[in-house]
């Protein structure tokens, strides 16, 4: 039964819950749950980071590899982020190939990235139209306990943060694993996606599993200094534009407050 | 069961994993969880070895639930047939919920209306067969669950959210006043008049499930709940006086 | 005959810095992590459970089904995501290694699922994999007869040593490195053995005899982060 979504019976008391603007754990509509990150999860990576989201425990990691660029960018490195949602995190994964949910979680996290501006690709590209850096961020779930989709996020965002460009012998085109070089050429600007979920007529932020398996809809915002980046609306209910908009408003308050958090934990690990 | 894990609330029991040897040589007799060796009592599965009379046993701490006769459960209708409903209690065999176990008439194509395909109910196992449990909602207390709030813990808990003679539960729904059902295979429906008191009786079930083995449990709940500011109510400290006053010095004892 | 001199100094039976974890993963019924040096493997057990799909179901039995894993970045040369032949290989290796020490004949046509992921490797991964394993089996509360420990023993030029790491694994002087895989019950039963390089029959004796005494340490620790996981005290 566990495998099983949330009862309907429970369902309904979730969104009778909601309507008097309460949660099961007495959290807010909009608030996140107790957010950690442990750094360093795997030495071989470039940078790599446990999140942890309440229950909800994702892994990120970068790794660096030099190759060809794209032919429509010769001058610029390139991302790759793919996710990877392990049977290990949940009883409802069945195994064979990714399933819609890890390719669209890699995808919106990727475009998160990649619209906002936070790296500088130009800035990873060795010899143009011939060697580029390509940074690879990989997604794996540990535990799914709701809204992986922002613990991803918050993941690929401090693994970048973390990671450092290994040394590269240009004569023996090797990469020197192992011998950490420069940081990555990183902007100030917003990578963090946040998600809201939409439960009847309630907007909520980091649903629980329980809660999750109850949302209609949900709207992923990439948001940057009071300009969009990037959106992806998710699953068969519409939003009223209302909604959009208080989603909007949200999104915004929402990563302000998450970095704040993160340079905080971050500072702390260091 | 119940009155079997009650029994040594106090003692402290050892944690074994599966090819320990708990009692050496041949003291002892080989109960639930174990089997008798050359060196003595060996433990097959992980939990609080149990050692009472002549007896050693593993009192599991996971694992699967295991349908016993006379379990009262909670569960989901998955199919409608035409002798009865299928249901799914959590186990890897599916119950069954015939027609004639139920307390009224029921057309047989009128199932849904006792019970439709996602409905939940609270049920007793009357029966173990080869192809799975046998249930019965013909007492009063069985039937559907309309509204409130359902979850899951791990059954393995139950005995101790239902606590001595019942005194765990009843200390949960005195002071929230809701209703809470635990199912044997735990499953827990709970059903209040307030949202604040509903959720306070989840979070209370969920705390004793989570400090299951913890000594002095009962005095960590009755703390736990000072600290959310809900007081034992006038009625319920004016009976605990009085059958403190009609206990024997035996039970006073306990 | 002079005793091989490891890289990092260890003795010929001395193995690396281990610990095991237990309940690491909330959603899983048994969940435990292993470490060995630098090698860390995850594992999560879901079941027993109805087994999907149907024509795999066993009526006489309970089946045991892993599946092994390496992420991307748990090495320096980022590996695809996608299952590999290799991961396919000891997938199966890791069945067959716990498979003898089950009792699941009580669970017709169920399937019990042991997922196990490398986060970080520095070789032995297949024997941190399967100390996971079995620690989250017992977790699980899956009937066992015994727990199965796995140690990475190996040679190292005419020396025989444990727990070979990943720069043993390249070692170059002499007769170069011979792998040697092994599991073991407590009761010394061998539940999987692998070799590859070259080794006399009395030297793999030799192997075999050394795993069983460094397994008791590891099954110490096995049953140590069991136990301490059940909190009696706060």
């Amino acid at each position: 039964m566990d495998e099983e979504k949330t009862p309907k019976i429970t369902a309904e008391r979730i969104k009778k819950y909601l309507e008097n603007g309460k949660r099961f754990d007495e959290r807010k509509l909009d608030e996140f749950r107790e957010l950690t990150i442990e750094t360093g999860v795997s030495k071989k990576a470039e940078g790599s980071v446990k999140v942890k989201l309440g229950k909800t425990e994702v892994i990120v990691g970068v790794k660096m590899a030099v190759g060809e660029p794209y032919p429509d960018s010769g001058d610029k490195g390139n991302l790759m982020v793919t996710a990877e949602l392990l049977p290990l995190s949940s009883g409802r994964i069945e195994l064979g190939p990714p399933k819609i949910d890890s390719i669209e979680l890699g995808r919106v996290i990727d475009r998160g990235i990649r619209e906002s501006g936070f790296l500088d690709m130009e800035k990873l590209c060795i010899k143009e139209n011939e060697k580029v850096w390509t940074l690879f961020v990989d997604i794996y779930s540990i535990n799914d306990d709701g809204n992986l989709l922002d613990a991803a996020g918050i993941g690929a965002y401090t693994a970048l943060k973390l990671a450092k460009i290994p040394k590269y012998d240009e004569k023996e085109d090797k990469v020197l694993y192992g011998e950490p070089d420069k940081d990555l050429p990183l902007t100030d600007k917003n990578p963090i996606v946040t998600t809201i979920y939409k439960i009847e007529n309630s907007l909520v932020v980091d649903p629980t599993r329980e809660e999750e398996d109850v949302a209609e809809a949900r709207i992923t915002i990439g948001s940057s200094d009071k300009s969009i980046s990037s959106i992806q609306k998710g699953g068969s209910e519409p939003f009223t534009t209302e909604e959009i908009s208080n989603a909007l408003d949200i999104a915004e308050n929402k990563w302000t407050e998450l970095f704040k958090n993160l340079d905080k934990q971050l500072k702390k690990q260091k | 069961m119940v009155e079997e894990t009650q029994k040594n609330e106090t003692q402290k029991r050892e944690v074994v994993v599966p090819g320990e040897i708990i009692v050496q040589g041949d003291d002892f007799l080989p109960g639930d969880g174990t089997k008798k060796q050359e060196e003595g009592i060996m433990a097959l599965r992980y939990g609080l070895a149990d050692k009472s009379d002549n007896l050693v046993r593993v009192i599991p701490l996971s694992g699967p639930y295991n349908p016993r006769a006379g379990n009262v459960v909670i569960g989901k209708v998955v199919m409608l047939t035409e002798g009865g409903w299928v249901i799914d209690i959590g186990t890897p065999k599916t119950a069954f919920l015939s027609l004639t176990e139920v307390p009224m008439y029921v057309n047989k194509n009128a199932l849904d209306e006792v019970m439709d395909l996602g409905d939940m109910g609270i049920f007793k196992i009357t029966g173990l067969g080869r192809l799975g449990a046998s249930l019965s909602i013909k007492s009063g207390f069985f039937g559907k669950i309309n509204e409130g709030i359902v979850f899951k813990i791990n059954p393995h808990k139950v005995p101790r959210i239902i606590g001595k003679e019942g005194s765990m539960i009843k200390l949960i729904k005195e002071r929230t006043g809701c209703k809470v059902t635990v199912g044997q295979n735990g499953v827990v429906w709970i059903k209040g008049d307030e949202i604040d008191k509903e959720l306070f009786a989840r979070k209370a079930v969920e705390f004793v499930a989570d400090k299951s083995y913890i000594e002095g449990l009962t005095d960590k709940v009755e703390q736990f709940f000072k600290d959310h500011g809900i007081e034992p109510s006038e009625t319920e400290t004016e009976n605990k006086e009085n059958s403190e006053e009609n206990k024997s010095d035996e039970e006073k004892k306990e | 005959m002079a005793e091989v001199k490891r890289p990092d100094g260890r003795k010929k039976d001395e193995l690396r810095d281990f610990s095991g974890e237990v309940g690491i993963i909330p959603n899983a019924d048994g969940s435990a992590k292993y470490k060995s040096g630098d090698t860390i493997a995850v594992a999560a057990v879901y079941g027993p459970k109805k087994m999907h799909p149907q024509h795999q179901q066993d009526p006489e039995k309970g089946v045991l089904r892993c599946t092994y894993n390496m992420n991307s970045f748990s090495v320096d040369d980022r590996i695809r995501p996608a299952p590999s032949r290799r991961s396919k290989e000891i997938s199966q290796i890791v069945e067959w290694a716990l498979e003898p020490v089950l009792l699941i004949d009580d669970f017709p046509n169920t399937v019990i699922d042991v997922h196990v992921n490398i986060i970080q490797a520095d070789a032995g991964t297949r024997c941190a994999a399967i100390n996971a394993a079995s620690m989250a089996l017992a977790h699980a509360g899956i009937p066992m007869k015994d727990m199965v420990s796995s140690i990475a023993a190996g040679k190292l030029d005419k020396t025989v040593v444990m727990d070979l790491n990943k720069e043993e694994e390249d070692f170059e002087e002499g007769e170069g490195p011979t792998d040697i895989p092994i599991s073991l019950t407590q009761k010394g039963e061998i539940t999987h053995l692998q070799l590859d390089g070259k080794i006399s029959k009395e030297q793999l004796k030799e192997a075999i005899e050394m795993s069983k005494k460094v397994c008791k340490d590891i099954y110490k620790e096995q049953r140590r982060a069991l136990k301490d996981f059940v909190k009696q005290e706060e």
